[in-house]
């Protein structure tokens, strides 16, 4: 009867074939490591903010008028509303804390290198696509944040010369954030951007199942396969890997409640202090910082407080900021290194990737204390930050050389198991 | 239909005719979607000007209204407010307010129309955050004279809002235009004409 059933779709629909293309057919290398959770988990956590999120919208109100009383409505007077907002709030930085681990898995094992040129690409713009989305959202709540957020990070458009301030009034929609600017990003948070974000990451797992999955050794398992096709060192991921992935998604929501229910605001890294006060135009919190998972652009952007080449210090902050997340584009083609995973490569690569991640993680620390005052020891936040800056763009331009001069090891034939 | 019989460069010629006329409606199309994002014109007619009565405000001072959503500072400077503006104006980037931040009626070296009333924007010309007021001296620093922190991006500005050399913010802090009704009654949004002047 089933079978029946699967035969009458499978000759009007390729159900089936899309399954064992994709899932139990699928043949993925058989070395994975805790590493490769985080693609899958990303997956999940996307799952769960489009579904908190489609409950959220039948209360909130995206008028400046109602915005922040909705939320609080949510909070206080909606049958489980509290669960489905601190879920959204905490999934939305896990999703980064996700997505970034997923990146840095990239940068040890080699995953943006040939033939992975464009499944790293579409990656960072599902990156920039997922910022956008959280900045968006950023500002529902109109909170006291929330609207010096928006204000400071449109204002980062006016900077561009010429047509600067035309493109910041065309996004906020008035001369000032007001509600046109709320109703729109709410347009943009729950129908634009997710649309996106759904066709980024379908066209993700495309290229990805065109090219095959990397691992750890950083070896092409297409390359040597057994007599019926299939790959020698590759497994199916079902069941493998999904029953792999499933344990994972436990983990991680161990991990998502025991934050969602003891510490939703995590003191003031997940929802800030700030933003528990209504929106207020004529008062910016006295430290305006975004959400940590955009601080290390944020201290880049001011780390910058010198003209030069007669353009001022706030363009080239901004200007900055942008080539900094441009460069992660270009990475495949900046690494020159005849190896692809860390565990081949020489002590340079080791040593740059190591300082880079420190610099990474430094600015976005920085990012999230006052310029002026001092923080670590010796130099004031921005003095640091101006080092971290230095060391960020050295990781990225000089990679061209040091790659190639890194004592690399021979790779073997065959995955490993470390 | 045999291939012989295909025109080739007829068909190139309207594939490449067709693409551009499509082309062509996609933008025009386009047009009223972006346009429609563009300020409201409700949004375009809510600039109206703000009466202000400064005759309670003392000296040494600020009052904050907001005048089109944005915040507008009126302070009244003392005397020794306005000496500290001579002594700072080593560490400024723009102490003669050359670039174009206020109207003619304020580029002057009070930045003012009468010297001890100030009227600025609040907002930083950095990113826009709204500096914070650290009016008295040794406030911010032991060398602080008075003037404006902005506590996003560690811009300063002195107490005519002229910011200092070597932060992120690129220009003084604007000046709107303004005009005095009376000593006690500042309008903002209007211009001082020539006859107010005189």
């Amino acid at each position: 009867m089933i079978a029946k059933l699967r035969n009458w779709i499978d000759e009007r629909y390729p159900a089936t074939k899309v399954w064992e293309e994709h899932i139990s057919k699928y043949y993925a290398p058989k070395n994975f490591n805790f590493w490769y959770f985080f693609g899958s988990l990303a997956l999940l956590v996307l799952v769960l903010q489009i579904v908190t999120g489609i409950f959220l919208t039948m209360h909130y109100k995206p008028d400046t008028e109602l915005a922040f009383d909705s939320v609080e409505h949510i909070m206080r007077d909606v049958s489980w509303g509290w669960l489905m907002r601190y879920l959204h709030s905490t999934g939305a930085s896990l999703f980064f804390v996700v997505i970034y681990l997923h990146m840095f898995r990239g940068l040890l094992y080699g995953s943006h290198r040939k033939p992975r040129e464009l499944l790293w690409i579409v990656g960072m713009v599902i990156y920039l696509t997922l910022m956008a989305e959280a900045f968006f959202g950023y500002l529902l709540p109109w909170g006291n944040m929330s609207y010096w957020g928006a204000q400071v990070i449109i204002s980062l458009f006016a900077a561009i010369p010429y047509i600067g301030e035309g493109l910041a009034e065309w996004i906020r929609g008035d001369f000032v954030v007001s509600d046109a600017t709320l109703t729109r990003f709410f347009a943009f948070h729950v129908i634009l951007v997710p649309l996106l974000l759904l066709g980024l990451v379908f066209v993700h797992l495309v290229a990805l199942h065109k090219v095959g999955s990397n691992n750890p050794d950083g070896i092409e398992i297409k390359a040597d396969k057994k007599e019926d096709g299939t790959p020698k060192d590759g497994i199916p991921f079902h069941p493998y890997y999904t029953v792999k992935d499933l344990f994972g998604a436990g983990v991680f929501l161990f991990i998502l409640f025991g934050i969602t229910f003891i510490t939703p605001e995590l003191s003031g890294w997940f929802l800030e202090r700030a933003n528990f006060e209504p929106a207020n135009a004529l008062q910016t919190p006295p430290d305006i910082i975004p959400l940590w998972y955009l601080t290390p652009y944020y201290s880049i952007l001011r780390a910058v407080t010198y003209p030069l080449f007669g353009v001022d210090a706030k363009l080239w902050g901004v200007l900055s900021m942008g080539f900094a997340i441009f460069l992660f584009f270009l990475l495949p083609w900046l690494d020159r290194s005849p190896v692809k995973s860390i565990r081949y490569r020489g002590w340079m690569f080791k040593t740059a990737l190591t300082v880079f991640t420190v610099s990474f993680v430094l600015l976005g620390y920085l990012g999230t204390k006052n310029p002026q005052a001092i923080d670590l020891f010796l130099f004031t936040n921005v003095r640091w930050a101006q080092i971290c800056y230095f060391l960020y763009f050295a990781f990225f331009l000089l990679m061209p050389i040091y790659t190639r001069l890194d004592p690399v090891k021979p790779v073997p034939d065959r995955v490993t198991f470390k | 239909m045999a291939d012989e019989h295909v025109d080739q460069d007829r068909r190139r010629f309207l594939t490449g005719v067709t693409t551009g006329v499509g082309a062509a409606g996609v933008a025009a199309a386009a047009v009223p979607f972006v346009a429609s994002m563009t300020p409201s014109a409700k949004a375009r007619a809510a600039g109206a000007p703000v009466l202000v009565d400064i005759g309670d405000l003392e000296p040494g001072k600020l009052l904050k209204i907001e005048w089109r959503g944005k915040p507008v500072w009126i302070i009244k400077r003392t005397q020794k407010m306005l000496d500290s503006l001579e002594t700072v104006k080593d560490e400024l980037a723009d102490p003669d307010s050359d670039r174009e931040q206020q109207p003619q009626y304020a580029q002057n070296a009070t930045r003012s129309i009468e010297p001890e009333v100030l009227v600025l924007v609040g907002l930083c010309t950095h990113l826009g955050c709204s500096p914070l007021e650290k009016l008295k001296p040794g406030e911010l620093d032991s060398d602080w004279q008075g003037g404006f922190f902005c506590p996003c991006h560690g811009s300063k500005f002195d107490l005519a809002g002229r910011v200092y050399k070597n932060v992120p913010a690129p220009t003084n802090l604007e000046v709107p235009p303004h005009r005095f009704l009376s000593d006690s009654r500042v309008e903002i949004g209007v211009d001082t004409t020539k006859e107010d002047l005189a």
